[in-house]
């Protein structure tokens, strides 16, 4: 599990991160968003015991990141932005020389490091000089790095952002096993819809300070409102709707369209059916309308920066 | 661990063309061609019966060889941190329970071992083909000796570049800071060309120990300076000259320690006096120094015996005759001496910056030397050296030695912590704050001891000097 209470990093007058509190535990995934420079590679370097925090304290699978740092860097995996790849190396040298780092025997990185090379289809690749690997495939072998001594705790940064289609799924698959064996995982995306598939939670992260948290589910009811509703008519509206505002709360209407939100939808949609009926009104669909979390993170992005501007300068 | 490291960065020496390239053709073609002009060189110069200069040049080649392949590890020591810093493949590595220690051990010995295997055997094919050539061998002496000199000067630089390169945000501020070794070791095999052409095997194995103790310092300083937090916390080398003032300020006005108020005077001196308990070590150090130098000075006396007649003016009678032209002289100098004693102290204070202190405990050394050379002189010319010491040195001595001693402790602290940073402050934090704890104690404590100091030695002395010897 990762615990952080008011984690803080500066570089001289600058300051990264500020009064970070976090609480990740196993088997959840939480994705730390944010633009770029919001603090996220800070924060997992604190996390790897790379960077020493300037204020609070942070604990990884129970072991404080500043006194224990040889215990947390044994239990975690970290896949940085770039894989940073020893591009001499064969793909399977380069898993012996981590694994052996991390006190693996050199059958056990084989079998695991080849299953795994397996599993992100790259089987007949590990012969392979790194440097004639495609970016996606130095980004697997990345992933395939962190995760070879079975860590409990992952800090995994953009892990499919110069993938394919097949391979990010192949990886976000992956990932999800991994949550579901109980691991801590801690996701760094700028892939929204990533981010709302895959986490438990999310983070929001603004010049260094969390500005938004919760499930995706709780971010948009929060920051969104109740959910939007359209409901289409076999007519034109000629003002009819009139006669639903003391019912929902009409946000637009079309020729034959309404959007209106609703704290109450399981209350108040058969009613609001039965008077559009009375009005003469066919219904011909009624749905949700979809409310992505980009919606969401533009939003708390812009009302950080007019709460906050130039906070770290 | 720090063997995995080490097997993996040579393994990535040896499969690199641009690496191995300039090594085979040092240690094959570099040492072959040398042999080709020592053997031309020795047929040149027994035309005119000079195969004297041959012959002690041929040492001299022999270090070079091994030198050249040995330089070879500056260029890759210089980019082992810094290179993978910008190939974004240390973050990873930093992220391995690798210890600091391992790290930089594992990182040193891969820089190490290929270019020092290449010049040891550069010097094998060298010699070999000599032999067979004009039928030259070294002895045992000069083998060990150049083979000690390569791996030592080899060291040096390895463990110096290797600071550089996880001190350095970039390559080419790597390679830019490179001259603050490329010009030391020129000037040094320049000084060791010398000791080989005139033979001089007793000088260049104090050359040698100076070395390896220059070595174990400089890996010693890479370890205790290298911090993950150091590789990956900075993106820019900037000389942030408006930080080092506000902080050096800071620490010596005593805000700092006031929470960020000036103190009175009377804290401040208070606070200043607190600051000398800390140089405790540097004072015994300096002490050692200085009983060393006594004794070395009066060795050198018994050594370099003056001859009679010189010795002669030390007798109580020739220093009598001279005390009132003394005194006169004297009595227009306390100023001059003030001013002489603060130039000294500045300038030992500035050599040792750079030379992690060595300079400037040599400054501090040298008059030691004289007075305890002069003392020797005073008894080989049958006077009391005691005596001597206790009528010309010891009035102003009282005051003045304090004062240099505490000046040279705070100046030798300062030095030290490049090798030696305090846990938990970088190190250009240490370094400014031990340097403008330097310059609180030599304003507060030592300039005033010194003018008292010049004044009893223009005053006070020549007239304990008359009571003595003006018999």
């Amino acid at each position: 599990m990762i615990l952080t209470q008011n984690l803080g990093k500066s570089f001289d007058s600058f300051t990264a991160v500020r009064n970070l509190n976090l609480n990740v535990g196993a088997g959840e995934l939480l994705a730390l968003l944010g633009p770029n420079g919001a603090g996220k590679t800070t924060t997992v370097r604190m996390l790897s015991s790379i960077l020493r925090p300037t204020t609070g304290r942070a604990e990884v699978n129970g072991y404080d990141v500043v006194t224990q740092p040889a215990q947390v860097r044994q239990s975690i995996g970290v896949l940085t932005e770039q894989p940073g790849l020893y591009l001499r190396m064969t793909g399977i040298e380069y898993l012996l020389f981590y694994g052996r780092l991390y006190g693996i025997t050199d059958s056990a990185i084989r079998e695991r490091g080849l299953a795994l090379f397996e599993r992100f289809d790259m089987a007949d690749a590990h012969q392979r000089r790194l440097g004639q690997y495609s970016k996606g495939m130095r980004q697997k072998v990345g992933l395939i790095r962190a995760m070879l001594h079975k860590p409990t705790v992952l800090l995994l940064d953009e892990p499919t952002s110069a993938m394919d289609p097949h391979s990010a799924k192949l990886v976000r698959d992956t990932i999800k096993e991994m949550r579901d064996d109980q691991r801590t995982i801690i996701l760094c995306t700028h892939n929204l819809s990533e981010a709302e598939t895959l986490a438990d939670r999310i983070a929001i992260i603004k010049k260094g300070s969390v500005v938004a948290k919760g499930s995706p589910a709780e971010l948009k009811q929060q920051l969104l409102g109740h959910p939007q509703l359209e409901v289409r008519v076999d007519h034109h509206l000629n003002g009819q709707v009139k006669e639903l505002d003391n019912l929902v709360t009409v946000e637009s209407i079309n020729e034959n369209t309404i959007r209106y939100r609703t704290p109450n939808p399981e209350q108040d949609n058969p009613i609001l059916v039965r008077r559009l009926g009375e009005l003469g009104l066919g219904i011909i669909a009624l749905h949700e309308v979809s409310q992505s979390l980009e919606e969401v993170y533009l939003r708390v992005v812009a009302e950080a920066e007019e709460a906050q501007p130039g906070a770290n300068n | 661990m720090a063997t995995v490291v080490a097997r993996r960065e040579i393994k990535d020496s040896f499969r690199d063309w641009r690496i191995m390239t300039p090594i085979i053709l040092l240690t094959v073609f570099f040492p072959a061609l040398m042999n080709f002009a020592a053997g031309r060189m020795m047929a040149f110069v027994s035309n005119y019966g000079a195969q004297i200069i041959a012959t002690q040049l041929i040492p001299f080649l022999l270090l070079v060889v091994g030198f050249f392949p040995m330089s070879f590890s500056l260029i890759i020591a210089l980019e082992t941190f810094v290179g993978e810093k910008e190939r974004k493949s240390l973050e990873p590595l930093l992220a391995t329970p690798l210890t600091d220690a391992q790290l930089y051990l594992g990182k040193m010995v891969a820089v190490l071992v290929p270019p020092l295997l290449a010049a040891y055997l550069g010097m094998t094919v060298y010699m070999v083909g000599l032999y067979f050539n004009v039928g030259w061998l070294p002895t045992w002496q000069l083998l060990s000796q150049t083979v000690l000199l390569t791996t030592v000067q080899g060291v040096i630089m390895v463990s110096a570049a290797v600071v550089i390169s996880s001190q350095t945000t970039s390559v080419r501020a790597a390679n830019l800071l490179a001259s603050f070794i490329i010009v030391p070791m020129a000037l040094l095999i320049q000084g060791e060309a010398a000791a080989l052409f005139w033979g001089n095997h007793v000088g260049l194995w104090w050359l040698i120990l100076a070395l390896a103790i220059t070595a174990v310092v400089l890996v010693r300083m890479g370890l205790h300076l290298f911090k993950r937090e150091e590789l990956m916390g900075r993106e820019l080398d900037d000389i942030r000259l408006g930080w080092i003032a506000a902080e050096f300020w800071a620490v010596m006005s005593g805000r700092r320690e006031n929470n960020g108020r000036y103190p009175n005077p009377f804290r401040w001196y208070r606070q200043t006096l607190a600051i000398v308990p800390q140089l405790g070590r540097p004072i015994v150090t300096l002490s050692v120094a200085l009983l060393g130098s006594l004794g070395m000075g009066v060795a050198l006396a018994f050594i370099y015996r003056l001859p009679p007649d010189m010795l002669a003016q030390f007798t109580g009678d020739q220093i009598a005759a001279n005390l009132d032209q003394l005194q006169i002289v004297a009595r227009g100098l306390p100023l001059t001496i003030f001013f002489q004693n603060v130039r000294v102290l500045l300038l030992l204070a500035l050599l040792g910056t750079f030379t992690f202190g060595i300079l400037g405990i040599l400054v501090f050394m040298a008059p030691w030397v004289i007075v305890g050379f002069a003392a020797g002189q005073i008894f080989l010319a049958g006077e009391n050296p005691l005596l001597f010491i206790a009528a010309t040195v010891l009035p102003h001595a009282i005051f003045e030695l304090p004062a240099i001693m505490l000046a040279a402790a705070a100046a030798l602290r300062w030095h030290l912590t490049v090798i030696a940073p305090p846990p938990n402050s970088t190190l250009s934090e240490a370094f400014v704050a031990t340097a403008a704890e330097f310059a609180r104690i030599f304003i507060g404590l030592v300039l005033p001891i010194l003018l008292l100091a010049a004044f009893v030695e223009a005053f006070i002395t020549p007239q304990v000097m008359i009571a003595v010897y003006g018999r």
